[in-house]
C-alpha cells in the first residue's frame, strides 16, 4: 500500500502552489467577484492564460488529444490548490465537466477536434444540463434535438455559460431518449444571458437554443449511467477543490486566532475555539482521506469509482461548510465584513456544493452501489 | 498512489491468511464474559503462545527479544487480517503496545532480554499505571510518592482505571518523587512486580456493569532501583514516549460500531420492508458509510507514512476522537429503529445478541479511556495545528504547592 502521491505529484502540487500564490492572490480574486459587469469579464483573463501556458487544462487529457497526457493524479493536486487559491477562472467547468464529457461520449472525430483547443484553452467549455430548479445531477431535459440535430429549449444555470465556445448539452432526442450534444456558443438561436451567482468570482449563465445546429454525442443505452459516470469523475475532481478550500479556511482562522487578543490572551488558547478548530481539522482529514480513495479509484479505473466518488463528494461538501462557516464565526465580527475575505471561502462553498446535485443524491447513489 | 498491496506486502499477506486459515476455526466463537472472565483470559493466553511460537507475536520486536525485525507494515498486516478471525489478544495489548517499548527503550539488556519474550508470548501479562482518582486528564497531577531508601524506593498511593491489574505479573508505574518541583518535573517511571507484598487489587463496576478496570493500592511496596525506567524526575518523559508506542499500537483499531451497523442494517426489515428502503435510514447510513470510510482511508495514509518509517504523530488522535461518539450514535440509531425491543437487553431474544445494547452502555467509556473527547481536541489543536496552549496557573508552581483532583471535601 502506498496512499498517497509521488514526490513528481508533490512537486507539481508545490509548483501549481507557487504560481496561484504569485499570480491569484485573493485580491485578485476579489477583483473579480467585485466587478459590476457579468459576462465576458466574469474571470481573470491572466491567470487563466498563465495556467494554461503550464499545461494545466489537458493535464489528464492523452497525448492522443493534444493533451499532456500526465493522469488524474496529477490533475487532483492541481485542483486542490486551484480550490486553496479560489482563483476566479473556468477550469472546472472546461475540464473536470466539459473535457470528461467529451472523453466519455464523444466520437473520436469529436475527440480530435475539440480536446486539443480544451487543452490549449482556445476554447473553454462548459456543460449544460440543468434546467430551471434541478441540478445538473436530475437528468429527463426538457430541451428537445429534432432528428436533423437541431436543439430547442432552455439551460440555466449553466456555469461559466456566457464565457463558454463550447457547450455539452443534454436534451432529448427524436427517439425520446436523453442524449448530449456539443453546440457551440456561436452557433445560430443560441442565446446567452448571464445571471448572479452566490459566488460572483464564478460565473453563471441562461442560455436558451432555437433550432441550433447541434452534434449528437455517442449515445448509450442507459444515458442515465453516461450521466452518473460524468458525475463520478468530476465529483473526485472537485472534491479535491473543495478540500483544498475547507483547508484555506482552517489555515486562515488558525493564524487569526493565534494573532487576536482578547481577556489578556490570544483566543487560539481558548479550548472553545481549539475544540472548534479541531473539529475543522478531523472534518479536512477524513474528506481528504476520501478523496485521495477518490483519486485512486479514478486514476486506475477501479470498479470502486462510484462509492469512492460518492464518498470523497459528501465528505468534502460537508468539510467546506464546515470550515468556510466556523471560520467566519471565529473572526467574530470582522468575519461579516465585506472587507475580510471569510465570505470568499463561504461563497465558493456553496458554489461547488450546488454544482454536482444534492447530498441526498449522492447519498443514495452511495447506498444503492454498495449495499 | 496504490490503494493495493505493493506485490511484497501482498505475498506476506497471503501467508498471513494461509497461516491463519489453517490454524483459526473462523467459525468457532469465542467465550462470553469479555476480558473479565478467566476462561477469556486462558483462550488468549493460549493464542498467543501459539502465535509467539509461529513467530507472528510482536513482529517489529528485535529478535533477541522475541520478535522477528519485521516492518511495521507486516505488523499491519498481520492485524488486519487476524481482526477478520474470532481471537483475543486484548489482554495483551496494553502491555505489548505500550510497557513493551518503554522496557526496550529504558530497560537493561539484561531486562530486556528475560522479560520481553515473556511478555510477548503471553506468559507475564503487564499492565500500565499512570491514571489516578485526582489525575486524569491532567495525568502529571498524579500523587503516587515513592522515596528512595537505600537502593530501593517505597512507594505509596493510588491507581486507577488499570486494565488487566487483576491477572498481571509486572506493571509500569508512573510515581512522584519531588513534590517539590514543578507538576511535570518531579515524576519517575519503574516496572514492579504486581504479585509482591503491598500491592492490592480491587475491580471497579463500571456503568454498564462490567469490569474491565481496576484500582491499584499502594502500601509500603518496594522497587530496586534498577527497575527505574529513565533519570530521577525524568518520568514525565518516559510517559510520552510510551505514550507515543500507544499511537501505533491502536492506530486504526478504535472501534466505532461501524462493522456491527452494516452487518445489521443491510438484513433488518422496519414494517415488513427492507430497513435500507426507508429514505432516512438510508442516507443517516451513507453519513455513516462516508465517515468510517473516511476514517479507514486516514488510516491507509498513515499506514503508508510508517510503511517509509514515519511514526504516526498526534493526529492518530484523530481515529479514536471520531470513532468514539460515532459508536455511541449508532447504537442509539439501531435502539431507535428496533422500537420497543431496542430496550430489552435479553441476547437470546435480541438482534444480533444485543450487541448495540451493549454499545450503547459502553460506549460512554470508549469517550473517556486512553484520553477523553476534549482532551484528544486539544492534543490535535496544541499538537497538530500550533495553537497557544491555554493559560495555566499551575505552571511552574512547586507540587505541593497546587490543588489537585476534588476538592469538593467526598
Amino acid at each position: 500500500m502506498n496512499f498517497e502521491f509521488s514526490d513528481d505529484q508533490k512537486m507539481i502540487q508545490d509548483q501549481a502552489r507557487g504560481f496561484l500564490a504569485e499570480h491569484s492572490p485573493l485580491s485578485r480574486v476579489r477583483e473579480v467577484l467585485e466587478r459590476e459587469s457579468l459576462g465576458d469579464n466574469s474571470y481573470d483573463r491572466d491567470v487563466w492564460k498563465g495556467l494554461l501556458e503550464l499545461g494545466w487544462a489537458g493535464v489528464a487529457i492523452p497525448e492522443e488529444y493534444g493533451g499532456l497526457g500526465m493522469g488524474y493524479l496529477e490533475l487532483c493536486v492541481i485542483a486542490e490548490e486551484l480550490g486553496r487559491s479560489l482563483a476566479a477562472v473556468p477550469f472546472s467547468s472546461s475540464v473536470y465537466l466539459a473535457a470528461e464529457a467529451i472523453l466519455l461520449a464523444g466520437t473520436d472525430v469529436q475527440k480530435k477536434q475539440w480536446l486539443p483547443k480544451v487543452a490549449s484553452g482556445e476554447v473553454i467549455a462548459s456543460l449544460a444540463c440543468a434546467e430551471s430548479q434541478g441540478g445538473i445531477s436530475v437528468p429527463g431535459p426538457s430541451t428537445s434535438a429534432s432528428s436533423t440535430g437541431l436543439l430547442t429549449g432552455n439551460k440555466r444555470p449553466v456555469c461559466d455559460g456566457a464565457i463558454a465556445d463550447l457547450l455539452v448539452v443534454s436534451a432529448i432526442n427524436a427517439n425520446g431518449t436523453v442524449a448530449w450534444y456539443l453546440v457551440t456558443a456561436d452557433a445560430n438561436g443560441v442565446g446567452r444571458e448571464p445571471l448572479q451567482c452566490i459566488d460572483p468570482s464564478r460565473s453563471m449563465a441562461s442560455l436558451s437554443f432555437d433550432h441550433t445546429p447541434a452534434e449528437p454525442m455517442l449515445a448509450r443505452n442507459n444515458s442515465n449511467a453516461l450521466h452518473a459516470e460524468l458525475m463520478d469523475r468530476a465529483a473526485v475532481l472537485f472534491a479535491f477543490e473543495q478540500v483544498g478550500g475547507a483547508q484555506a479556511c482552517l489555515d486562515m482562522a488558525r493564524e487569526y486566532t493565534t494573532q487576536r487578543y482578547a481577556f489578556g490572551r490570544p483566543i487560539g488558547s481558548f479550548q472553545a475555539l481549539k475544540h472548534k478548530m479541531a473539529d475543522m481539522f478531523v472534518a479536512i482529514e477524513l474528506a481528504r482521506s476520501n478523496a485521495y480513495y477518490g483519486a485512486w479509484a479514478l486514476s486506475s479505473s477501479s470498479s470502486s469509482l462510484t462509492e469512492a466518488a460518492a464518498v470523497a463528494r459528501i465528505s468534502a461538501t460537508d468539510a467546506y461548510y464546515e470550515c468556510s462557516k466556523e471560520n467566519m464565526q471565529a473572526h467574530g465580527g470582522m468575519g461579516y465584513t465585506w472587507e475580510l475575505d471569510c465570505h470568499l471561502y463561504y461563497r465558493r462553498a456553496q458554489y461547488l456544493a450546488s454544482l454536482l446535485g444534492r447530498q441526498a443524491y449522492w447519498k443514495d447513489r452511495l447506498i444503492e452501489e454498495v449495499a | 498512489m496504490d490503494f493495493n498491496d505493493s506485490p511484497e506486502q501482498a505475498e506476506f499477506r497471503q501467508k498471513v491468511i494461509a497461516w491463519l486459515d489453517e490454524n483459526v476455526d473462523k467459525k468457532a466463537s469465542l467465550s462470553t464474559g469479555g476480558m473479565e472472565s478467566e476462561q477469556a483470559l486462558i483462550e488468549a493466553r493460549a493464542w498467543q503462545n501459539k502465535i509467539f511460537d509461529a513467530g507472528w507475536a510482536c513482529q517489529t520486536w528485535p529478535k533477541e527479544y522475541g520478535g522477528r525485525g519485521a516492518s511495521a507494515i507486516e505488523q499491519v498486516i498481520w492485524s488486519q487480517e487476524v481482526s477478520k478471525y474470532p481471537t483475543r489478544d486484548g489482554f495483551f495489548a496494553i502491555g505489548i503496545g505500550n510497557c513493551g517499548p518503554a522496557i526496550m527503550l529504558y530497560g537493561s539488556e539484561d531486562q530486556k532480554r528475560k522479560l520481553l519474550p515473556r511478555m510477548a508470548r503471553a506468559d507475564d501479562i503487564w499492565c500500565q499505571m499512570f491514571s489516578e482518582p485526582g489525575a486524569g486528564s491532567d495525568v502529571a497531577g498524579l500523587k503516587t510518592r515513592a522515596e528512595k531508601q537505600g537502593d530501593k524506593w517505597i512507594v505509596n498511593g493510588q491507581k486507577i482505571w488499570t486494565s488487566q491489574a487483576q491477572y498481571a505479573d509486572y506493571g509500569v508505574l508512573l510515581t512522584r518523587t519531588d513534590p517539590s518541583l514543578a507538576k511535570h518535573k518531579g515524576l519517575t517511571m519503574f516496572f514492579l512486580d504486581m504479585k509482591q507484598p503491598g500491592v492490592e487489587v480491587r475491580p471497579i463496576k463500571q456503568a454498564d456493569g462490567g469490569q474491565a478496570f481496576n484500582e491499584v493500592f499502594f502500601t509500603d511496596v518496594e522497587i530496586p532501583d534498577e527497575q527505574r525506567l529513565g533519570d530521577v524526575n525524568g518520568g514525565w518523559g518516559v510517559a510520552l514516549t510510551v505514550l507515543m508506542n500507544e499511537r501505533l499500537a491502536i492506530a486504526g483499531v478504535a472501534p466505532n460500531g461501524w462493522p456491527e451497523y452494516w452487518d445489521m442494517i443491510r438484513e433488518l426489515q422496519l414494517d415488513g420492508r427492507p430497513a435500507l428502503e426507508d429514505a432516512e435510514v438510508r442516507r443517516k447510513t451513507a453519513e455513516w458509510y462516508v465517515k468510517n470510510a473516511g476514517l479507514k482511508n486516514a488510516q491507509a495514509r498513515m499506514l503508508s507514512a510508517v510503511a517509509k518509517g514515519g511514526i504516526p504523530g498526534a493526529e492518530a488522535s484523530l481515529g479514536k476522537l471520531v470513532g468514539a461518539p460515532m459508536c455511541q450514535d449508532i447504537s442509539r440509531y439501531a435502539l431507535d429503529l428496533f422500537a420497543q425491543s431496542g430496550a430489552c437487553t435479553e441476547e437470546q431474544l435480541s438482534i444480533m445478541n444485543g450487541q448495540f445494547q451493549k454499545a450503547y452502555l459502553y460506549a460512554p467509556g470508549l469517550r473517556v479511556a486512553g484520553g477523553t473527547d476534549e482532551v484528544m481536541r486539544n492534543i490535535i489543536a496544541e499538537q497538530v495545528l500550533g495553537l497557544p496552549p491555554d493559560v495555566r496557573i499551575d505552571k511552574g508552581v512547586p507540587f505541593n504547592e497546587i490543588q489537585a483532583g476534588n476538592q469538593g471535601g467526598k
